[in-house]
């Protein structure tokens, strides 16, 4: 290792391994992190990186291994015991109680008080406020959880775990969740936090914020201990190709677009977020066969109730949606599928999976009630499976095994799932909201090479991220979306960050309809 | 805290048989302390209650002529639960399923056969819609299905008093309704069992005969094919794929072109028809009529117990009624063998009944856990 700077060992985990039934999660793997490290995990979807980590914070027990913690052997049998050894972890799905205040849901369970089991709020929000500042982890202590943004809930998980003594900090995937900008705030408190002596271990597929933040990176390639590097002097190609085992293009390949007929007209629509505010707001936006559109903008400028509103899960208040020339504006969800409008939906375990049913029952989502999954009502389990094998096997979704429940899956495997699913219907028009949120490299370049394949179909592909980067490389055509409307259309070959992110911002000039 | 201690005794929990057996014991050894207290000696009590069912033919036919209807009200709420709901109304519809067919049973002149048929289908009908009230205020107006079915069960109590009380439906210097015809009645060969025939037959078959002295009927083969048919809808049919995928994720199924609201409303009609056949069931099988209700009778109620126990499957919920049933008919027999105050026996007898259905509970509230940190572990 060539940093000289760390020295102290704080976790060293040797030979783990874990099995779940018959199934090897992880096999013999060695990590150590020293003091004042950021240390980051990479891995493809189903590696085992949550797993090594839920082991480390004590959810899981290794069925064999050994893990030092400072030095002594320590037996994580459960969460509390990794707390009193200083390892703190921030889960990718919080764990926050929605109506309480951000203080306190910090000091849940570790209440300070003013004896006689009478709360001592003052000195909690005092508290929160010094760790806060100290680390700059900005939150308003007084604030409802569910008043304040996802960036800002993930800080109350880091103050948490902060607030409990954690020394190190466990991220597991903590930037899928998170707008560009958060993300550059929440390398900046990994900064601040590895300077006064805390170690991190970050789980990330981005290997951007890999070279940004991490000293070292340990990859895991299904299951196995593949190498730990200095990310100094490693590259991300190097990176990736040491994760998938093979060369990995970066670039989308792919001809020029062929843009047929329109396929989906959007004319002046108005469609209301939750709080009943006009979060799309007289937007106007054609698609055509043969071309994919990509919508950039910053979270919240009305993509998820833009994507509800076409697909029939939000009204649409005013304005209308023709589809090949027919109006769909407010049709049933089923009646939109039906129509050959297909979505990835950008929240894969609230909408796109039913996390109790298996990888066959997920897979016939919307089609379970058609020939050949059913006749007369009844369903055909027996096709069913089969379909689900041939998906399983095509998009290469591990594990293989189509009885698994969806809630078994990797992260990125219950993605692709869905995309095996929708890409399947081969729809007319494919919406493709956040499709590569939370994959790794190998599959973010199946994602999009997917896209591209139904594009040269002739079909129509609308993507909607956050992720810049994603939209510039895979779209033939970029719309941006601000407070609601689109405030302008570039081709993706001329377009250039600055120019986009300025629009995003709302400071662009306004471009007419292209 | 642990996920995979969790996980674990979750495990060991769906090993279900096993441990069932063994809930049924700690539920015996705590009900046998509670007999200890009150000064009555368990090993003779149980002996008594063991003997109370399975001594005579006779005692194993009340036994499931008992556990006949809480099987029903079990798939009742059963269904509801598979799909997402909890179903606290089984009680009301089994009492507005119960009233429908002594009113069918009693005026319809309709040939045999053709009687009962049509009698179970005004029943079914009527208690699903019943329990379809409480599915559309859920769905048409996010009433929760808890408090909807319970002001519905009170509502069928005082419903049930006034139409009992109807002249012409009230039998003259009782508390209860007429009986329903005969042609109505499901009771196996209770006429010829009577007779000089019958008698003359059966007196060669002693087992026979014991068994036939109980008001023997076809429902608890009615209550096997119920359970049949459960199984069959919830696992083999797109029905049961849409009310199970809402159940889970209502979102992901309206996602998937699912009308949620739709699936709500009819989850709730198949669990009331299930409840209201359960009171038709006891009413064309056992009661032949209806009574002035003082309170709710329990039908309902036990039948959420019934569901816990058996897992909320179909057939779970046949060894389940049939627990019960034993329990309710064997447990009685302790306060005449001992002398016992009923109470001491209530009291014996629901902390069987606890103990066997908690760890149903404890493993619902274990799935719910699970299922709430199953993704907090950053996928
Ligand atoms: N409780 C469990 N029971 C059975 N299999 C499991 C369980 N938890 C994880 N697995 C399996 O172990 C493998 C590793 O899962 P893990 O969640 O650790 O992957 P990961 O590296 O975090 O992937 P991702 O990047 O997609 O989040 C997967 O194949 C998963 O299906
Ligand atoms: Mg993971």
């Amino acid at each position: 290792m060539t940093h000289s700077k760390f020295q102290e060992k704080v976790v060293e985990m040797k030979n783990i391994t874990k099995v779940f039934g018959n199934f090897v999660a992880n096999e013999n793997i060695n990590l150590t992190v020293h003091k004042g490290e950021v240390h980051a995990l990479l891995g493809e979807n189903g590696a085992g990186k949550s797993t090594l980590m839920n082991i480390l914070y004590g959810l899981y027990t290794p069925t064999s291994g050994e893990i030092f913690i400072k030095g002594q052997k320590i037996d994580i049998a459960n969460p509390n015991i990794a707390i009193k050894h200083g390892i703190g972890m921030v889960h990718q799905h919080f764990m926050l109680v929605e109506p309480f205040t951000v203080a306190e849901n910090i000091i849940l369970g570790m209440e300070t008080t003013k004896g006689l089991g009478v709360l001592d709020l003052k000195k909690a929000i005092n508290d929160v406020k010094q760790l806060s500042e100290k680390y700059g982890l900005h939150v308003d202590p007084e604030a409802k959880i569910e008043d304040i943004t996802v960036g800002m809930q993930q800080r109350v998980e880091i103050l948490k775990a902060l607030y409990r003594g954690a020394e190190i900090l466990i991220l597991d995937e903590p930037t899928a969740v998170l707008t560009p900008q958060e993300i550059h705030e929440l390398i900046q408190i990994i900064r601040n936090l590895t300077e006064e002596g805390k170690s991190i271990i970050i789980i990330t597929h981005k290997l951007k914020e890999i070279k940004m933040a991490a000293d070292y990176c340990t990859i895991i390639r299904r299951g196995k201990f593949i190498d730990t590097v200095d990310v100094s002097v490693t590259s991300e190609e190097d990176l990736a190709s040491k994760m998938v085992g093979r060369e990995v293009s970066f670039a989308v390949d792919k001809v020029e677009a062929k843009p047929g007929k329109k396929v989906l007209s959007i004319d002046n629509i108005v469609v209301k977020d939750n709080r009943g505010i006009n979060a799309v707001d007289g937007l106007s936006l054609d698609i055509y066969g043969g071309e994919i559109l990509g919508i950039a903008g910053i979270d919240g400028n009305g993509q998820s109730e833009l994507i509800d509103g076409i697909t029939g899960l939000r009204k649409v208040e005013s304005g209308s949606i023709q589809l090949h020339g027919n109006d769909v504006t407010n049709k049933t969800p089923k009646e939109i599928i039906e129509r050959k409008i297909s979505t990835i939906p950008e929240d894969r375990q609230k909408r796109g999976l039913v996390l109790d049913f298996t990888i066959s029952e997920n897979m016939v989502l919307e089609n379970y009630h058609k020939k050949p999954f059913a006749k007369n009502g009844v369903l055909s389990h027996q096709k069913i499976k089969e379909f689900a094998k041939e998906l399983i096997e095509k998009f290469d979704v591990r594990p293989t095994n189509e009885n698994a429940k969806a809630r078994a899956l990797s992260g990125g495997n219950q993605q692709k799932v869905i995309i095996a699913r929708e890409v399947t219907n081969d729809p007319d028009l494919l919406i493709a909201a956040q499709p590569t949120r939370g994959l790794d490299v190998g599959a973010i370049e199946y994602v999009h090479k997917a896209l591209v394949e139904q594009r040269d179909k002739g079909k129509a592909v609308l993507l909607v991220s956050l992720e810049l980067d994603e939209v510039m490389n895979v779209s033939d055509r970029i719309a941006v979306i601000y407070e609601g409307k689109i405030v302008g259309i570039v081709d993706a070959k001329n377009a250039d960050e600055n120019t986009l992110g300025l629009m995003m911002a709302g400071g662009g000039e306004t471009h007419g309809q292209s | 805290m642990d996920k995979a201690k969790n996980s674990k005794l979750l495990s060991m929990f769906s090993g279900t048989f096993g441990f069932t057996i063994i809930s049924i014991l700690i539920g015996l050894g705590i009900g046998a302390i509670v007999l200890l207290i009150a000064g009555f000696n368990p090993i003779e009590a149980y002996g008594i209650m063991l003997s109370g069912v399975f001594s005579k033919p006779k005692y194993i036919a009340y036994a499931i002529i008992y556990a006949t209807p809480l099987i029903i009200t079990g798939l009742s709420v059963a269904f509801a639960f598979r799909t997402g709901l909890f179903n606290i109304g089984a009680e009301g519809q089994y009492i507005v399923g119960a009233l429908v067919a002594a009113l069918t049973g009693y005026f319809f002149n309709l040939p045999p056969f053709i009687h009962v048929i049509v009698v179970f289908l005004f029943a079914a009908t009527a208690a699903g819609l019943w329990g379809g009230i409480a599915g559309f205020l859920k769905a048409r107006f996010g009433v929760h299905e808890v408090i909807s079915t319970i002001m519905l069960n009170w509502i069928a109590l005082y419903l049930n008093n006034y139409v009992v009380n109807l002249n012409g439906f009230k039998k003259p210097q009782s508390e209860a309704s007429y009986e329903i015809l005969n042609t109505a009645n499901i009771s196996l060969l209770s006429e010829w069992k009577l007779s000089d025939a019958g008698r003359e037959w059966l007196s060669n078959f002693p087992f026979l005969a014991d068994l036939m002295r109980a008001p023997v009927n076809f429902g608890f083969m009615i209550a096997l094919l119920l359970a049949l048919i459960v199984w069959f809808i919830l696992n083999k049919t797109t029905l049961g794929y849409e009310l199970r995928a809402v159940g889970f994720n209502k979102y992901a199924a309206e996602y998937g072109g699912i009308g949620v609201k739709k699936s709500i409303i009819t989850s709730m009609v198949i669990a009331g028809a299930l409840a209201g056949l359960a009171g038709a069931v006891q009413v064309l099988g056992v009661t032949n009529k209806v009574a002035v209700l003082a309170a709710m009778e329990g039908y309902g109620f036990n039948g959420i117990a019934v569901s816990l126990i058996g897992a909320n499957t179909a057939f779970g919920n046949v060894f389940a009624g049939l627990l019960f049933g034993a329990l309710n008919y064997g447990g009685p027999k302790i306060q005449s063998g001992l002398q016992a105050p009923s109470e001491v026996v209530d009291i014996v007898i629901g902390t069987i009944v606890f103990f066997i259905a908690i760890p149903g509970f404890i493993k619902m509230l274990l799935t719910l856990r699970s299922k709430k940190r199953g993704d907090t572990n950053g996928r």
